[in-house]
């Protein structure tokens, strides 16, 4: 009864009003690019969510792997140094 | 609710020494309120109960555009053309928000739409209710929707990342579609004695099929246990049934509207509306098909998605003739 070929599936990336970065909203299938921010428009913007659409094919997306997590983000653990809160900085000199 | 009366395939719940070392740090996590994400491990259990789940939710967004799709050309005015065009379209915008979320679970939407448009999969038993007066679009926003956002809002607090991301977008918009239906409602309870009639007319018809939105009790139900500890479930059906009751009440009283129910009444000691039995027979017999929309609601689903064959096959091949072209530019 449903069609034999399936539309490939888009990731769907909206950048807000307030400037901020493109974030990823959720995804739609759509047979080419343009149709996929014409549907992209009509499923994720109906309430002036965003002021620019990137969609991407969800096949060309590499993403780590959630198994090797430990492994890839293990490097950062130890270096406590990287952050603020590591410096004392005498009270008598205010913010900084 | 949208999703009643869902099975998890489990037969008891198992204890944590009963669990292999996966499922207990699965567990775990759930238990911490970490999110779930695709791709990792989850069991298989969970993974099949979250998307009938998802899918039987999507399945009655998008079947329940169809009562309310009924008035559009009939609204009686331009305003509430427009307002009801807005909010059957956010509903298809739910059914897709959701679908989206049980690919992510490793189910193809053309499976979710053949499971739908062969009558194998089920949807809320609401939708197989006729929509005969304008008023019937008022009661629709004002109780299903109203009965859906008790619903939906917990779940925004899911395991699910995907789903719980999806509820969050939804309930954005779901309290437009309850006050929308609230201010027809108001509309016809201060107009004349025969709006009010035709109001009081829909209360009367959809009171009850409200109440079963909720599902029959599930208090000794494995299923909704396995569900909870999951947190793919986060209230029990007659928890939300009360708090639906203890909220919409007063709301009719504002209308002047009578709730058809002679054993409701306030019980100080509770705190709450004591309300009649629901009639489960009734809703059994919905759910099994023997509603009074059930054949009509699918055969309109099959029909759209036929007719919507040349459009989707134009898309392609306009699709194809784009790539070739770029080919050969490429060339
Ligand atoms: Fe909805
Ligand atoms: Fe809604």
């Amino acid at each position: 009864m449903t069609d034999k070929k399936e539309w490939p599936l888009w990731e769907v990336f909206i950048r807000s009003q307030h400037g901020l970065a493109h974030r990823h909203v959720g995804s739609l299938h759509a047979p080419d690019a343009e149709m996929a921010i014409m549907n992209a428009r009509d499923v994720y913007t109906r309430r002036n969510e965003g002021v620019s659409i990137w969609v991407v094919k969800a096949s060309e997306i590499a993403a780590s792997s959630p198994s090797e997590k430990g492994p890839l983000f293990d490097p950062a653990n130890s270096k406590v140094y990287r952050h603020p809160t590591f410096y004392e900085i005498p009270e008598e000199l205010g913010h900084m | 609710m949208y999703a009643q009366m869902v099975k998890t395939g489990v037969d008891h719940i198992q204890s944590k020494e009963e669990m292999s070392p996966e499922e207990r740090a699965f567990q775990d996590r759930v238990d911490a309120d970490i999110k779930i994400e695709p791709k990792e491990w989850m069991p298989e259990a969970y993974r099949k109960t979250l998307i009938r789940q998802i899918s039987q939710h999507a399945h009655s967004e998008i079947i329940g555009m169809q009562p309310e799709g009924n008035w559009i050309t009939r609204a009686p005015t331009l305003e509430r053309k427009a307002i009801l065009l807005a909010k059957v379209q956010d509903e298809a915008g739910h059914g897709l928000y959701l679908y989206c979320a049980a690919e992510t679970l490793g189910v193809s939407r053309d499976e979710l739409l053949e499971q739908l448009n062969s009558g194998k999969a089920k949807y809320s038993s609401i939708f197989n209710y006729p929509t005969l007066t304008w008023a019937d679009i008022g009661a629709i926003g004002w109780l299903v929707d109203g009965a859906a956002i008790m619903n939906q809002v917990p779940l925004q607090r899911c395991s699910y990342g995907p789903y719980s991301r999806a509820m969050v977008r939804i309930c954005k918009e779901e309290s437009f579609h309850q006050r929308q239906g609230y201010d027809i409602m108001m509309k016809l309870a201060k107009g004349t004695p025969e709006q009010k009639a035709m109001a009081q007319d829909a209360l009367n018809r959809w009171w009850w099929p409200s109440l079963m939105m909720f599902g029959p009790s599930d208090a000794e139900s494995v299923h909704s246990a396995q569900s909870m500890r999951w947190k793919i479930k986060i209230n029990s059906n007659d928890e939300l049934r009360q708090k639906f009751v203890d909220q919409t009440v007063p709301q009719a009283e504002y209308l002047g509207l009578t709730v058809p129910d002679p054993d409701l009444k306030w019980n100080a000691e509770r705190g709450h509306y004591d309300f009649g039995a629901v009639n489960w027979d009734e809703f059994y017999q919905v759910v099994a098909g023997n509603g009074p929309c059930n054949r009509q609601r699918l055969r309109t689903r099959v029909k759209a998605y036929e007719e919507g064959r040349w459009v989707r096959e134009a898309a392609d091949a306009y699709a194809a003739k784009k790539a070739a072209r770029a080919q050969v530019k490429a060339a």
